[in-house]
Protein backbone atom coordinates (compact mmCIF):
# COMPACT_ATOMS: atom_id res chain seq x y z
CA UNK A 1 0.00 0.00 0.00
CA UNK A 2 2.62 2.45 1.04
CA UNK A 3 4.77 0.96 -1.71
CA UNK A 4 2.34 2.28 -4.25
CA UNK A 5 1.87 5.72 -2.74
CA UNK A 6 5.46 6.50 -1.80
CA UNK A 7 7.83 4.31 -3.79
CA UNK A 8 10.98 6.36 -3.30
CA UNK A 9 10.61 6.71 0.44
CA UNK A 10 9.89 3.02 0.72
CA UNK A 11 12.96 2.12 -1.25
CA UNK A 12 15.06 4.28 1.01
CA UNK A 13 13.61 2.56 4.05
CA UNK A 14 13.96 -1.06 3.10
CA UNK A 15 17.07 -0.97 0.96
CA UNK A 16 20.27 -0.28 2.84
CA UNK A 17 21.68 2.78 1.15
CA UNK A 18 24.93 4.55 1.97
CA UNK A 19 23.14 7.89 1.63
CA UNK A 20 20.85 7.34 4.64
CA UNK A 21 21.80 10.08 6.99
CA UNK A 22 21.29 9.39 10.68
CA UNK A 23 21.54 5.61 10.74
CA UNK A 24 24.41 5.59 8.27
CA UNK A 25 26.48 7.79 10.50
CA UNK A 26 25.51 5.79 13.57
CA UNK A 27 26.47 2.46 12.12
CA UNK A 28 29.80 3.80 10.84
CA UNK A 29 30.67 5.09 14.27
CA UNK A 30 29.92 1.67 15.66
CA UNK A 31 32.25 0.16 13.11
CA UNK A 32 29.73 -1.87 11.22
CA UNK A 33 28.55 -1.50 7.69
CA UNK A 34 26.44 -4.62 7.44
CA UNK A 35 23.08 -3.73 5.89
CA UNK A 36 21.22 -5.89 8.36
CA UNK A 37 22.73 -4.03 11.30
CA UNK A 38 21.79 -0.67 9.87
CA UNK A 39 18.23 -1.84 9.33
CA UNK A 40 17.98 -2.89 12.97
CA UNK A 41 19.18 0.53 14.05
CA UNK A 42 16.73 2.27 11.80
CA UNK A 43 13.95 0.23 13.35
CA UNK A 44 15.22 1.02 16.82
CA UNK A 45 14.99 4.71 15.96
CA UNK A 46 11.43 4.23 14.70
CA UNK A 47 10.71 2.58 18.04
CA UNK A 48 11.99 5.65 19.86
CA UNK A 49 9.67 7.95 17.92
CA UNK A 50 6.77 5.66 18.87
CA UNK A 51 7.41 5.81 22.59
CA UNK A 52 8.71 9.34 23.01
CA UNK A 53 5.39 11.26 23.22
CA UNK A 54 4.01 9.12 26.04
CA UNK A 55 7.35 9.06 27.85
CA UNK A 56 7.76 12.82 27.61
CA UNK A 57 4.34 13.43 29.13
CA UNK A 58 5.21 11.22 32.10
CA UNK A 59 8.64 12.78 32.54
CA UNK A 60 7.33 16.35 32.30
CA UNK A 61 4.05 15.95 34.19
CA UNK A 62 5.05 13.37 36.83
CA UNK A 63 8.78 13.40 37.48
CA UNK A 64 9.46 17.09 36.90
CA UNK A 65 6.63 18.31 39.21
CA UNK A 66 7.83 15.77 41.78
CA UNK A 67 11.25 17.44 41.80
CA UNK A 68 9.64 20.86 41.91
CA UNK A 69 7.49 19.80 44.84
CA UNK A 70 10.64 18.92 46.73
CA UNK A 71 12.14 22.36 46.08
CA UNK A 72 8.81 23.92 47.00
CA UNK A 73 8.76 22.00 50.27
CA UNK A 74 11.82 23.96 51.36
CA UNK A 75 10.19 27.32 50.66
CA UNK A 76 7.87 29.39 52.72
CA UNK A 77 5.50 32.30 52.17
CA UNK A 78 1.95 33.07 51.12
CA UNK A 79 0.49 32.67 47.63
CA UNK A 80 3.09 33.11 44.90
CA UNK A 81 5.61 35.03 47.00
CA UNK A 82 7.87 32.23 48.11
CA UNK A 83 11.37 32.30 49.54
CA UNK A 84 13.66 29.59 50.76
CA UNK A 85 12.93 28.81 54.38
CA UNK A 86 15.47 29.28 57.14
CA UNK A 87 16.44 26.55 57.98
CA UNK A 88 15.53 24.70 54.79
CA UNK A 89 13.76 21.85 56.58
CA UNK A 90 11.54 24.10 58.69
CA UNK A 91 8.36 22.94 56.88
CA UNK A 92 9.23 19.37 57.74
CA UNK A 93 10.01 20.31 61.34
CA UNK A 94 6.63 22.00 61.58
CA UNK A 95 4.90 18.68 60.74
CA UNK A 96 5.90 17.22 64.11
CA UNK A 97 3.89 19.86 65.99
CA UNK A 98 0.90 19.78 63.63
CA UNK A 99 -1.86 17.95 65.49
CA UNK A 100 -4.21 17.82 62.49
CA UNK A 101 -1.44 16.38 60.33
CA UNK A 102 -0.80 13.62 62.87
CA UNK A 103 -4.53 12.96 63.23
CA UNK A 104 -5.16 12.70 59.48
CA UNK A 105 -2.10 10.48 59.05
CA UNK A 106 -3.39 8.18 61.77
CA UNK A 107 -6.89 8.09 60.25
CA UNK A 108 -5.50 7.28 56.82
CA UNK A 109 -3.53 4.37 58.30
CA UNK A 110 -6.64 3.07 60.05
CA UNK A 111 -8.42 3.01 56.67
CA UNK A 112 -5.43 1.26 55.12
CA UNK A 113 -4.94 -1.41 57.78
CA UNK A 114 -8.63 -2.24 58.24
CA UNK A 115 -9.99 -1.89 54.73
CA UNK A 116 -7.32 -3.21 52.34
CA UNK A 117 -6.89 -6.72 53.87
CA UNK A 118 -10.66 -7.26 54.20
CA UNK A 119 -11.22 -6.11 50.64
CA UNK A 120 -8.48 -8.25 49.10
CA UNK A 121 -9.59 -11.38 50.98
CA UNK A 122 -13.22 -10.83 49.98
CA UNK A 123 -12.17 -10.27 46.36
CA UNK A 124 -10.10 -13.47 46.40
CA UNK A 125 -12.99 -15.52 47.80
CA UNK A 126 -15.42 -14.09 45.25
CA UNK A 127 -13.03 -14.63 42.34
CA UNK A 128 -12.42 -18.18 43.48
CA UNK A 129 -16.16 -18.90 43.65
CA UNK A 130 -16.66 -17.41 40.18
CA UNK A 131 -13.83 -19.48 38.74
CA UNK A 132 -15.79 -22.70 39.35
CA UNK A 133 -16.48 -24.36 35.98
CA UNK A 134 -19.86 -25.63 37.14
CA UNK A 135 -21.17 -22.34 38.48
CA UNK A 136 -24.41 -21.10 36.96
CA UNK A 137 -25.15 -17.51 35.89
CA UNK A 138 -21.45 -16.66 36.01
CA UNK A 139 -21.75 -13.50 33.90
CA UNK A 140 -24.63 -12.24 36.02
CA UNK A 141 -22.72 -12.59 39.30
CA UNK A 142 -19.63 -10.99 37.82
CA UNK A 143 -21.49 -8.00 36.40
CA UNK A 144 -23.45 -7.44 39.62
CA UNK A 145 -20.35 -7.50 41.81
CA UNK A 146 -18.26 -5.35 39.47
CA UNK A 147 -20.97 -2.76 38.81
CA UNK A 148 -20.12 -0.56 41.87
CA UNK A 149 -16.69 0.03 40.29
CA UNK A 150 -18.38 1.81 37.39
CA UNK A 151 -19.89 4.39 39.75
CA UNK A 152 -17.96 7.58 40.33
CA UNK A 153 -16.34 8.22 43.71
CA UNK A 154 -18.27 11.43 44.36
CA UNK A 155 -21.52 9.74 43.28
CA UNK A 156 -21.26 6.78 45.58
CA UNK A 157 -20.02 8.95 48.45
CA UNK A 158 -23.24 10.97 48.17
CA UNK A 159 -25.42 7.84 47.95
CA UNK A 160 -23.81 6.53 51.14
CA UNK A 161 -24.14 9.93 52.76
CA UNK A 162 -27.87 9.81 52.04
CA UNK A 163 -28.28 6.23 53.27
CA UNK A 164 -26.39 6.92 56.50
CA UNK A 165 -28.10 10.26 57.23
CA UNK A 166 -29.60 10.69 60.71
CA UNK A 167 -33.12 10.12 59.44
CA UNK A 168 -31.90 7.95 56.54
CA UNK A 169 -32.43 4.42 55.32
CA UNK A 170 -29.87 2.56 57.45
CA UNK A 171 -31.26 3.94 60.71
CA UNK A 172 -34.83 3.21 59.58
CA UNK A 173 -33.96 -0.42 58.81
CA UNK A 174 -32.05 -0.95 62.07
CA UNK A 175 -34.84 0.70 64.07
CA UNK A 176 -37.42 -1.38 62.23
CA UNK A 177 -35.69 -4.62 63.21
CA UNK A 178 -35.18 -3.35 66.75
CA UNK A 179 -31.38 -3.55 66.58
CA UNK A 180 -31.04 -0.02 67.95
CA UNK A 181 -33.23 2.02 70.28
CA UNK A 182 -32.71 5.43 68.70
CA UNK A 183 -31.18 6.72 65.45
CA UNK A 184 -27.39 6.49 65.28
CA UNK A 185 -25.59 9.67 64.27
CA UNK A 186 -23.36 7.76 61.82
CA UNK A 187 -21.54 10.72 60.31
CA UNK A 188 -21.36 12.70 63.56
CA UNK A 189 -19.21 10.35 65.64
CA UNK A 190 -15.58 9.50 65.04
CA UNK A 191 -15.81 5.71 65.10
CA UNK A 192 -18.99 5.41 63.04
CA UNK A 193 -17.94 8.05 60.51
CA UNK A 194 -14.71 6.16 59.88
CA UNK A 195 -16.67 2.91 59.67
CA UNK A 196 -19.03 4.33 57.05
CA UNK A 197 -16.03 5.36 54.92
CA UNK A 198 -14.56 1.86 55.24
CA UNK A 199 -17.89 0.23 54.31
CA UNK A 200 -18.12 2.57 51.32
CA UNK A 201 -14.59 1.71 50.19
CA UNK A 202 -15.31 -2.01 50.47
CA UNK A 203 -18.48 -1.61 48.43
CA UNK A 204 -16.76 0.42 45.71
CA UNK A 205 -13.48 -1.47 45.26
CA UNK A 206 -13.99 -5.19 46.08
CA UNK A 207 -15.43 -5.99 42.65
CA UNK A 208 -12.64 -4.05 40.96
CA UNK A 209 -9.96 -6.20 42.58
CA UNK A 210 -12.01 -9.31 41.95
CA UNK A 211 -11.78 -8.67 38.19
CA UNK A 212 -7.97 -8.73 38.40
CA UNK A 213 -8.00 -12.01 40.35
CA UNK A 214 -10.48 -13.52 37.89
CA UNK A 215 -8.19 -12.59 35.03
CA UNK A 216 -5.29 -14.15 36.92
CA UNK A 217 -7.25 -17.31 37.62
CA UNK A 218 -8.15 -17.68 33.97
CA UNK A 219 -4.47 -17.80 33.14
CA UNK A 220 -3.89 -20.61 35.64
CA UNK A 221 -3.97 -24.10 34.18
CA UNK A 222 -7.33 -25.44 35.43
CA UNK A 223 -6.00 -29.00 35.40
CA UNK A 224 -3.72 -28.20 38.38
CA UNK A 225 -6.83 -27.31 40.38
CA UNK A 226 -8.68 -30.43 39.23
CA UNK A 227 -5.69 -32.60 40.02
CA UNK A 228 -5.67 -31.29 43.59
CA UNK A 229 -9.37 -32.07 43.93
CA UNK A 230 -8.86 -35.61 42.64
CA UNK A 231 -6.06 -36.04 45.16
CA UNK A 232 -8.63 -35.32 47.86
CA UNK A 233 -7.82 -31.70 48.73
CA UNK A 234 -10.77 -29.69 50.02
CA UNK A 235 -11.71 -26.29 48.63
CA UNK A 236 -9.55 -24.38 51.10
CA UNK A 237 -6.50 -26.62 50.63
CA UNK A 238 -6.82 -26.37 46.86
CA UNK A 239 -6.99 -22.63 47.11
CA UNK A 240 -4.13 -22.25 49.60
CA UNK A 241 -1.64 -24.68 48.10
CA UNK A 242 -2.46 -24.61 44.39
CA UNK A 243 -4.25 -21.41 43.40
CA UNK A 244 -2.73 -18.86 45.76
CA UNK A 245 0.99 -19.38 44.89
CA UNK A 246 0.16 -18.93 41.20
CA UNK A 247 -1.79 -15.74 41.91
CA UNK A 248 1.00 -14.14 43.93
CA UNK A 249 2.12 -11.59 41.31
CA UNK A 250 -1.43 -10.30 40.88
CA UNK A 251 -2.06 -10.19 44.62
CA UNK A 252 1.10 -8.11 44.87
CA UNK A 253 -0.14 -5.79 42.11
CA UNK A 254 -3.55 -5.27 43.74
CA UNK A 255 -1.95 -4.76 47.18
CA UNK A 256 0.29 -2.02 45.82
CA UNK A 257 -2.57 -0.38 43.87
CA UNK A 258 -4.88 -0.43 46.90
CA UNK A 259 -2.25 0.88 49.30
CA UNK A 260 -1.43 3.67 46.89
CA UNK A 261 -5.13 4.46 46.40
CA UNK A 262 -5.92 4.48 50.11
CA UNK A 263 -3.05 6.81 50.94
CA UNK A 264 -4.42 9.21 48.31
CA UNK A 265 -8.03 8.99 49.46
CA UNK A 266 -9.75 12.32 48.91
CA UNK A 267 -13.21 12.16 47.30
CA UNK A 268 -14.83 10.08 50.06
CA UNK A 269 -13.38 12.10 52.89
CA UNK A 270 -14.41 15.34 51.19
CA UNK A 271 -17.93 14.35 50.13
CA UNK A 272 -19.12 11.53 52.39
CA UNK A 273 -18.14 12.85 55.83
CA UNK A 274 -16.62 16.24 54.89
CA UNK A 275 -13.75 15.19 57.15
CA UNK A 276 -15.92 15.47 60.23
CA UNK A 277 -16.56 15.29 63.06
CA UNK A 278 -13.72 17.61 64.12
CA UNK A 279 -11.41 16.35 61.32
CA UNK A 280 -11.41 12.81 62.73
CA UNK A 281 -12.44 11.11 59.47
CA UNK A 282 -10.28 13.37 57.31
CA UNK A 283 -7.60 11.72 55.16
CA UNK A 284 -4.11 13.09 54.65
CA UNK A 285 -4.84 14.05 51.02
CA UNK A 286 -7.94 15.94 52.14
CA UNK A 287 -5.81 17.84 54.66
CA UNK A 288 -3.25 18.53 51.93
CA UNK A 289 -6.02 20.04 49.81
CA UNK A 290 -7.17 22.21 52.71
CA UNK A 291 -3.63 23.49 53.32
CA UNK A 292 -3.09 24.12 49.59
CA UNK A 293 -6.29 25.78 48.51
CA UNK A 294 -8.42 26.73 51.52
CA UNK A 295 -8.20 29.44 54.16
CA UNK A 296 -4.67 30.83 53.78
CA UNK A 297 -2.96 28.72 51.09
CA UNK A 298 0.54 27.61 51.99
CA UNK A 299 2.12 25.81 49.03
CA UNK A 300 5.48 25.24 50.72
CA UNK A 301 4.01 23.50 53.74
CA UNK A 302 1.57 21.56 51.54
CA UNK A 303 4.48 20.33 49.43
CA UNK A 304 6.17 19.04 52.59
CA UNK A 305 3.00 17.10 53.45
CA UNK A 306 2.87 15.72 49.92
CA UNK A 307 6.43 14.47 50.27
CA UNK A 308 5.51 12.58 53.41
CA UNK A 309 2.78 10.83 51.38
CA UNK A 310 5.28 10.13 48.59
CA UNK A 311 7.80 8.58 50.98
CA UNK A 312 5.17 6.43 52.72
CA UNK A 313 3.86 5.16 49.37
CA UNK A 314 7.40 4.34 48.18
CA UNK A 315 8.41 2.61 51.43
CA UNK A 316 5.23 0.52 51.59
CA UNK A 317 5.53 -0.48 47.92
CA UNK A 318 9.15 -1.49 48.41
CA UNK A 319 8.17 -3.48 51.50
CA UNK A 320 5.34 -5.25 49.66
CA UNK A 321 7.60 -6.11 46.74
CA UNK A 322 10.17 -7.59 49.14
CA UNK A 323 7.58 -9.71 50.93
CA UNK A 324 5.72 -10.64 47.75
CA UNK A 325 8.83 -11.69 45.86
CA UNK A 326 10.09 -14.03 48.55
CA UNK A 327 10.25 -17.59 47.29
CA UNK A 328 9.32 -20.25 49.81
CA UNK B 1 -27.40 -35.15 49.12
CA UNK B 2 -24.00 -33.79 50.11
CA UNK B 3 -23.11 -33.43 46.44
CA UNK B 4 -26.18 -31.37 45.77
CA UNK B 5 -25.73 -29.01 48.72
CA UNK B 6 -21.95 -28.73 48.57
CA UNK B 7 -22.24 -25.58 46.51
CA UNK B 8 -24.92 -24.00 48.65
CA UNK B 9 -22.57 -21.86 50.81
CA UNK B 10 -20.91 -20.58 47.66
CA UNK B 11 -24.20 -19.55 46.09
CA UNK B 12 -25.31 -18.00 49.37
CA UNK B 13 -22.12 -15.94 49.60
CA UNK B 14 -22.40 -14.82 45.98
CA UNK B 15 -26.05 -13.85 46.50
CA UNK B 16 -25.19 -11.75 49.52
CA UNK B 17 -22.33 -10.05 47.66
CA UNK B 18 -24.50 -9.37 44.62
CA UNK B 19 -27.34 -8.07 46.77
CA UNK B 20 -24.99 -5.81 48.72
CA UNK B 21 -23.46 -4.52 45.48
CA UNK B 22 -26.75 -3.81 43.76
CA UNK B 23 -28.79 -2.46 46.67
CA UNK B 24 -27.18 1.03 46.92
CA UNK B 25 -27.57 1.34 43.13
CA UNK B 26 -31.23 0.36 43.40
CA UNK B 27 -31.65 2.90 46.19
CA UNK B 28 -30.05 5.56 43.98
CA UNK B 29 -32.36 4.82 41.02
CA UNK B 30 -35.53 4.61 43.09
CA UNK B 31 -34.71 7.73 45.11
CA UNK B 32 -34.29 9.73 41.92
CA UNK B 33 -38.04 9.32 41.39
CA UNK B 34 -39.05 10.29 44.93
CA UNK B 35 -39.34 13.52 46.89
CA UNK B 36 -36.72 14.48 49.46
CA UNK B 37 -39.15 13.53 52.23
CA UNK B 38 -39.79 10.12 50.70
CA UNK B 39 -36.05 9.44 50.32
CA UNK B 40 -35.47 10.15 54.01
CA UNK B 41 -38.64 8.19 54.81
CA UNK B 42 -36.86 5.22 53.23
CA UNK B 43 -39.38 4.66 50.48
CA UNK B 44 -37.95 1.81 48.41
CA UNK B 45 -40.48 1.79 45.60
CA UNK B 46 -40.40 3.96 42.47
CA UNK B 47 -42.32 7.21 42.85
CA UNK B 48 -43.75 9.84 40.54
CA UNK B 49 -41.44 12.74 41.31
CA UNK B 50 -38.84 12.11 38.58
CA UNK B 51 -39.85 15.03 36.36
CA UNK B 52 -40.10 17.45 39.29
CA UNK B 53 -36.64 16.38 40.45
CA UNK B 54 -35.30 16.93 36.95
CA UNK B 55 -36.89 20.36 36.73
CA UNK B 56 -35.44 21.52 40.02
CA UNK B 57 -32.05 20.08 39.10
CA UNK B 58 -32.00 21.73 35.67
CA UNK B 59 -33.24 25.06 37.03
CA UNK B 60 -30.88 25.35 40.01
CA UNK B 61 -27.72 23.79 38.54
CA UNK B 62 -25.83 24.21 35.25
CA UNK B 63 -26.58 20.57 34.37
CA UNK B 64 -26.13 20.89 30.59
CA UNK B 65 -22.79 22.64 30.72
CA UNK B 66 -21.43 20.32 33.43
CA UNK B 67 -22.34 17.29 31.31
CA UNK B 68 -20.76 18.94 28.27
CA UNK B 69 -17.47 19.75 30.01
CA UNK B 70 -17.32 16.30 31.60
CA UNK B 71 -17.85 14.72 28.18
CA UNK B 72 -15.22 16.90 26.48
CA UNK B 73 -12.66 16.12 29.18
CA UNK B 74 -13.40 12.39 29.33
CA UNK B 75 -13.55 11.83 25.56
CA UNK B 76 -10.49 14.00 24.99
CA UNK B 77 -8.48 12.18 27.63
CA UNK B 78 -9.56 8.74 26.41
CA UNK B 79 -8.80 9.34 22.73
CA UNK B 80 -5.41 10.95 23.33
CA UNK B 81 -4.43 8.40 25.98
CA UNK B 82 -5.29 5.46 23.72
CA UNK B 83 -3.33 6.91 20.80
CA UNK B 84 -0.11 7.77 22.58
CA UNK B 85 0.08 4.93 25.12
CA UNK B 86 -0.81 2.17 22.65
CA UNK B 87 1.92 3.18 20.23
CA UNK B 88 4.35 3.60 23.15
CA UNK B 89 3.55 0.15 24.54
CA UNK B 90 4.02 -1.31 21.05
CA UNK B 91 7.29 0.58 20.66
CA UNK B 92 8.64 -0.61 24.01
CA UNK B 93 7.92 -4.25 23.17
CA UNK B 94 8.47 -4.64 19.43
CA UNK B 95 11.60 -2.49 19.17
CA UNK B 96 12.95 -3.23 22.61
CA UNK B 97 16.58 -2.46 23.35
CA UNK B 98 18.44 -2.16 26.64
CA UNK B 99 17.96 1.62 26.71
CA UNK B 100 14.22 1.31 26.07
CA UNK B 101 13.82 -1.34 28.77
CA UNK B 102 15.63 0.98 31.16
CA UNK B 103 13.34 3.88 30.28
CA UNK B 104 10.30 1.65 30.79
CA UNK B 105 11.60 0.75 34.24
CA UNK B 106 11.98 4.43 35.05
CA UNK B 107 8.45 5.24 33.83
CA UNK B 108 7.03 2.42 35.95
CA UNK B 109 8.39 4.18 39.02
CA UNK B 110 5.87 6.93 38.28
CA UNK B 111 3.12 4.53 39.43
CA UNK B 112 4.42 5.19 42.93
CA UNK B 113 4.22 8.99 42.64
CA UNK B 114 1.00 10.00 44.37
CA UNK B 115 -0.97 12.64 42.49
CA UNK B 116 -0.98 14.69 45.68
CA UNK B 117 2.79 15.13 45.38
CA UNK B 118 2.62 16.63 41.89
CA UNK B 119 -0.65 18.53 42.17
CA UNK B 120 0.68 21.87 43.44
CA UNK B 121 3.60 22.23 40.97
CA UNK B 122 1.24 21.14 38.18
CA UNK B 123 -1.20 23.84 39.21
CA UNK B 124 1.59 26.44 39.22
CA UNK B 125 2.84 25.22 35.84
CA UNK B 126 -0.56 25.51 34.15
CA UNK B 127 -1.19 28.82 35.90
CA UNK B 128 2.11 30.18 34.47
CA UNK B 129 0.91 29.29 30.98
CA UNK B 130 -2.46 30.91 31.63
CA UNK B 131 -4.25 27.59 31.30
CA UNK B 132 -6.33 27.64 34.49
CA UNK B 133 -10.00 26.83 33.67
CA UNK B 134 -9.06 25.20 30.34
CA UNK B 135 -9.97 21.66 29.28
CA UNK B 136 -6.41 21.33 28.04
CA UNK B 137 -5.12 21.57 31.61
CA UNK B 138 -7.71 19.04 32.81
CA UNK B 139 -6.79 16.53 30.10
CA UNK B 140 -3.02 16.77 29.66
CA UNK B 141 -1.74 15.24 32.94
CA UNK B 142 -3.79 12.08 32.36
CA UNK B 143 -3.13 11.21 28.72
CA UNK B 144 -0.14 9.07 29.58
CA UNK B 145 0.07 6.71 32.53
CA UNK B 146 2.64 3.97 33.19
CA UNK B 147 -0.27 1.61 33.82
CA UNK B 148 -1.67 2.04 30.29
CA UNK B 149 1.76 1.76 28.64
CA UNK B 150 2.35 -1.43 30.63
CA UNK B 151 -1.08 -2.77 29.60
CA UNK B 152 -0.26 -2.28 25.91
CA UNK B 153 3.30 -3.53 26.26
CA UNK B 154 2.16 -6.76 27.93
CA UNK B 155 -0.53 -7.22 25.28
CA UNK B 156 2.06 -6.68 22.52
CA UNK B 157 3.93 -9.65 23.92
CA UNK B 158 1.18 -11.94 22.58
CA UNK B 159 1.28 -10.26 19.17
CA UNK B 160 3.10 -12.66 16.81
CA UNK B 161 6.34 -11.23 15.45
CA UNK B 162 6.00 -13.36 12.30
CA UNK B 163 3.14 -11.12 11.21
CA UNK B 164 5.34 -8.05 11.57
CA UNK B 165 8.11 -9.70 9.51
CA UNK B 166 5.63 -10.78 6.83
CA UNK B 167 4.19 -7.27 6.65
CA UNK B 168 7.70 -5.83 6.32
CA UNK B 169 8.40 -8.18 3.43
CA UNK B 170 5.17 -6.97 1.85
CA UNK B 171 6.67 -3.50 2.00
CA UNK B 172 4.49 -2.06 4.74
CA UNK B 173 6.08 0.78 6.68
CA UNK B 174 6.52 0.42 10.43
CA UNK B 175 3.74 2.88 11.28
CA UNK B 176 1.41 1.21 8.79
CA UNK B 177 2.05 -2.15 10.44
CA UNK B 178 0.97 -0.65 13.74
CA UNK B 179 -2.12 1.09 12.39
CA UNK B 180 -3.39 -1.56 9.97
CA UNK B 181 -2.41 -4.82 11.62
CA UNK B 182 -1.72 -4.29 15.30
CA UNK B 183 -4.64 -1.98 16.17
CA UNK B 184 -7.40 -4.14 14.63
CA UNK B 185 -6.14 -7.32 16.33
CA UNK B 186 -5.78 -5.70 19.75
CA UNK B 187 -9.40 -4.57 20.13
CA UNK B 188 -9.89 -6.14 23.60
CA UNK B 189 -6.83 -4.33 24.95
CA UNK B 190 -8.06 -1.04 23.51
CA UNK B 191 -11.49 -1.70 25.03
CA UNK B 192 -9.97 -2.34 28.46
CA UNK B 193 -7.84 0.80 28.21
CA UNK B 194 -10.82 2.84 27.03
CA UNK B 195 -13.04 1.65 29.90
CA UNK B 196 -10.37 2.34 32.51
CA UNK B 197 -9.45 5.77 31.13
CA UNK B 198 -12.99 6.97 30.44
CA UNK B 199 -14.25 5.95 33.88
CA UNK B 200 -11.27 7.54 35.60
CA UNK B 201 -11.52 10.85 33.78
CA UNK B 202 -15.33 11.05 33.78
CA UNK B 203 -15.26 10.59 37.55
CA UNK B 204 -12.08 12.56 38.29
CA UNK B 205 -12.74 15.08 41.02
CA UNK B 206 -9.61 16.41 42.72
CA UNK B 207 -7.67 17.74 39.71
CA UNK B 208 -10.65 19.41 37.98
CA UNK B 209 -11.59 20.92 41.34
CA UNK B 210 -8.09 22.37 41.65
CA UNK B 211 -7.55 23.62 38.10
CA UNK B 212 -11.14 24.68 37.23
CA UNK B 213 -11.52 27.71 39.46
CA UNK B 214 -14.45 29.18 37.55
CA UNK B 215 -17.76 27.44 38.30
CA UNK B 216 -18.90 28.09 34.72
CA UNK B 217 -16.63 25.29 33.48
CA UNK B 218 -17.33 22.83 36.32
CA UNK B 219 -17.69 19.10 35.65
CA UNK B 220 -20.38 16.68 36.88
CA UNK B 221 -18.52 15.46 39.99
CA UNK B 222 -17.93 19.11 40.97
CA UNK B 223 -21.61 19.89 40.44
CA UNK B 224 -22.60 16.93 42.65
CA UNK B 225 -20.23 18.06 45.36
CA UNK B 226 -21.63 21.59 45.20
CA UNK B 227 -25.21 20.33 45.66
CA UNK B 228 -24.03 18.45 48.74
CA UNK B 229 -22.36 21.56 50.14
CA UNK B 230 -25.62 23.57 50.00
CA UNK B 231 -27.46 24.38 53.22
CA UNK B 232 -30.62 22.43 52.44
CA UNK B 233 -30.20 19.24 50.46
CA UNK B 234 -33.05 18.06 48.23
CA UNK B 235 -32.25 14.34 48.39
CA UNK B 236 -34.53 13.35 45.50
CA UNK B 237 -32.84 15.88 43.24
CA UNK B 238 -29.39 14.89 44.55
CA UNK B 239 -30.00 11.21 43.79
CA UNK B 240 -31.20 12.09 40.29
CA UNK B 241 -28.04 14.12 39.72
CA UNK B 242 -25.95 11.21 40.98
CA UNK B 243 -27.83 8.85 38.66
CA UNK B 244 -27.28 11.09 35.63
CA UNK B 245 -23.60 11.43 36.50
CA UNK B 246 -23.24 7.66 36.81
CA UNK B 247 -25.03 6.59 33.63
CA UNK B 248 -22.35 7.30 30.96
CA UNK B 249 -19.52 5.43 32.69
CA UNK B 250 -21.82 2.53 33.55
CA UNK B 251 -23.15 2.33 29.99
CA UNK B 252 -19.61 2.25 28.58
CA UNK B 253 -18.66 -0.49 31.00
CA UNK B 254 -21.72 -2.63 30.24
CA UNK B 255 -21.21 -2.29 26.48
CA UNK B 256 -17.49 -3.09 26.57
CA UNK B 257 -17.64 -5.52 29.49
CA UNK B 258 -16.67 -8.66 27.60
CA UNK B 259 -13.72 -7.07 25.81
CA UNK B 260 -12.69 -5.36 29.03
CA UNK B 261 -12.33 -8.70 30.85
CA UNK B 262 -10.51 -10.18 27.84
CA UNK B 263 -8.14 -7.24 27.65
CA UNK B 264 -7.20 -7.45 31.33
CA UNK B 265 -6.74 -11.22 31.06
CA UNK B 266 -4.49 -10.84 28.03
CA UNK B 267 -2.42 -8.20 29.74
CA UNK B 268 -1.61 -10.06 32.95
CA UNK B 269 -0.61 -13.32 31.32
Amino acid sequence: MSRRTAPTEEAARSAPSPHTKATGRLSRSLGSSSPKFRLAQRRSLTGWTFLIPASLVILCLNFWPMIQAFILSMKTGRGTRLNFAEPLWSNYARLFDDEIFKLTLQTTFIYLIVQVPIMLILALILANLLNDRNLRFKGLWRTAIFLPSAVGLVSYALVFRTMFANDGLVNDILLGFGFIDGPVNWLGQTETARMVIIVGLLWRWTGYNMIFYLAGLQNIDYSTIEAAKIDGANAFQTFWYVTMPQLKPIILLTAIMSTNGTLQLFDESFNLTAGGPANTSMTISHYLYMVSFRNSPNFGYAAAISYVILIIVAVLAAFQIRVGDKRD
Amino acid sequence: MTRRFRRLPGYLFLSLAALGSLFPLYFMVVSATNTSQEVLGSKLLPGTHLLENFESLASTQPLGSALWYSAVNAVGTTVLALVITSIAGYGFEVYHTKAKDWLMGLLLLAIMIPFAATMIPLFQMFADFGLVNSSFAVILPFISTPFLILLFRQASRNFPHDIIEAARLDGLRELAIFVRIYVPTMKPTFAAAAVITFMASWNNFLWPKVILVDNAVQTMPMLLSNIRAGYVTDYGMLMLAVLIASLPAMAIFLVLQRSFAEGITGAIK
